[in-house]
């Protein structure tokens, strides 16, 4: 049976250093597993979160090399042989202890986006095409390693200025639903600041349910709000007119 | 305990705990775009050999099509090419997949995902000047349309020669084959642009609705199949329109002789 060194981040929101684990490799292991044998035999307090170890819940979130992924789905194999395996926990949110972090702060954007809301007198029938992109959205795990990585976030600390990808997948789900009554494009444009994503695509790149969330939701919502705040003939059109979406 | 020091509380160019070469793909792409960059506008400035009729051919370099000069008769006292090339230089500059390859090439706003930017700039994205101005996308959209229009004009024209009595025939050269993927390419970039994949069907809510809406629902797959390769229709056209001026060149200053496939 083979070992590997694996460093994991020890500490609290007053600091915290890199500290050496070996463990004994088995086939098949993912870097959760590790954790959990570290737990149970070196550090009984390392403090982690996870649940169904299946890549569904989306607790496990940590940054394993530097990039941002799910423990349970990130298999030791994957990384040369001897490797050492670096696990620290997610930048962009306020450390708890060793991997867990504070996600507070996504249920509070979370509160500010207007829920569904159906149109009066809705004929409850549609068809698959109408909500095969809202189902891809609703895909989300809500893992939030797309606000980790995202750098409006991550680097710029813009939270009061910025939803993040993942709360503009939400946004696009809405706004896409063909029964959905609601105009969310202002709030896009000024709460949600989503003029601050240069689409760079990082959250794409990180998202362990495949969601493609630069193509098919935040540059549709741009697109969107561009049609209402950017395109002069539209804005035109919609002034001489008097139209308005929804 | 570790003496690795943790890069959780520091940020700045390059701060990163990623052991992988995070650093190929922006200084590939940096380097391409600053290739292209330093041809193009060489010729550009040129303001010659942009036309190959040697043997009847006549092949028009992308970067002068339209022939302003022929077509309207005005004189400039700079390259025609300046007269065309801010429209795909603006609609390259406002595509999405390129706005996300130079801001991390010559930003570094990321340069990879994970990786810290430099410090000290008070970031703005796409809310204030310059970079607002990437909402007008569409528009270059509009007008690139219109130059691609022209180019598949002069795609066709390829296959035609002039005889030594004047008259026109068919036949391909190397050029014209050259001319025509280079179109094709050109059609595929455009085409899966993500301001059209939104203005032919994306921004509807419900594809079932009508009958235009179900027709949209078509063209939005259309582009969204085109729109799913974006990356690599932006490098090949981007290549392919450089390379195909650069063969129109050759030939018309003599350097290189075009191949006939069919007389």
């Amino acid at each position: 049976m083979s070992t590997r060194l694996f460093k994991v981040w020890r500490g609290d929101k007053a600091g915290g250093q890199l500290v050496d684990y070996t463990v004994e490799v088995q086939d098949g292991m993912v870097v959760l597993d590790a954790i959990h044998q570290i737990q149970r035999e070196q550090a009984h307090d390392l403090a982690c979160r996870w649940n169904c170890k299946a890549a569904k819940c989306g607790s496990c979130s940590a940054e394993v090399n530097g990039k941002p992924r799910l423990m349970c789905k990130t298999r030791l194999d994957d990384f040369v042989e001897g490797q050492t395996i670096t696990v620290q926990p997610m930048k962009a949110f306020p450390i708890i202890r060793d991997l867990v972090t504070d996600v507070s702060w996504n249920y509070t954007v979370n509160k500010k986006i207007p829920p569904f809301t159906p149109k009066p007198d809705t004929t409850w029938l549609m068809q698959q095409r109408d909500v095969d992109r809202s189902q891809e959205f609703r895909k989300c795990i809500e893992c939030f390693l797309c606000q980790n990585v995202c750098h409006v976030l991550r680097e710029h600390d813009l939270e009061d200025k910025f939803f993040g990808p993942r709360f503009l997948v939400r946004v696009a789900s809405l706004e896409m639903h063909p029964l959905d009554s609601l105009d969310r494009t202002a709030l896009l444009k000024d709460e949600g600041g989503i003029g601050l994503c240069n689409i760079t695509k990082c959250c794409t790149e990180v998202c362990p349910e495949e969601i493609h969330i630069t193509d098919n939701a935040i540059i549709p919502l741009k697109e969107r709000v561009v049609d209402k705040y950017y395109d002069p003939i539209r804005i035109a059109l919609r002034v001489l007119t008097g139209g308005g979406k929804k | 305990m570790s003496d690795s020091t943790s890069v959780l509380d520091r940020k700045g160019l390059g701060v990163t705990s990623r052991h992988d070469t995070w650093w190929l793909s922006p200084l590939l792409i940096f380097l391409g775009l600053v290739a292209f960059g330093i041809y193009s506008t060489w010729a550009a400035w040129q303001g010659k050999y942009y036309v190959d009729t040697v043997h009847g051919a006549d092949y028009l370099s992308p970067f002068y099509s339209p022939d302003i000069h022929s077509l309207l008769g005005i004189n400039v006292p700079f390259s025609y090419a300046f007269l065309i090339l801010w429209i795909p230089l603006g609609f390259r500059a406002t595509c999405y997949y390129y706005r996300k390859s130079y801001y991390r090439a010559f930003f570094l706003s990321p340069a990879a995902c994970a990786v810290g930017e430099p410090a000290g700039r008070k970031y703005k994205g796409e809310t204030a000047f310059p970079f607002i101005l990437q909402n007008i996308h569409r528009y270059f959209w509009y007008l690139a349309t219109i130059v691609l229009a022209f180019l598949w004009y002069d795609a066709i024209r390829a296959f035609l020669f002039t005889g030594k009595d004047g008259s026109l025939h068919f036949g391909i050269g190397l050029g014209t084959v050259i001319m025509l993927v280079n179109v094709i390419a050109l059609t595929g970039f455009s085409f899966g642009c993500n301001s059209l994949r939104h203005l032919v069907g994306g921004k509807l809510d419900c594809f079932s609705c009508s009958g235009s809406a179900r027709t949209r629902y078509k063209l939005w797959g259309g582009v969204t199949i085109l729109n799913l390769r974006h990356m690599e229709w932006a490098w090949v056209s981007l290549f392919s329109v450089g390379f195909t001026d650069l063969y129109i060149r050759l030939c018309a200053m003599g350097i290189w002789h075009d191949v006939r496939i069919i007389h």
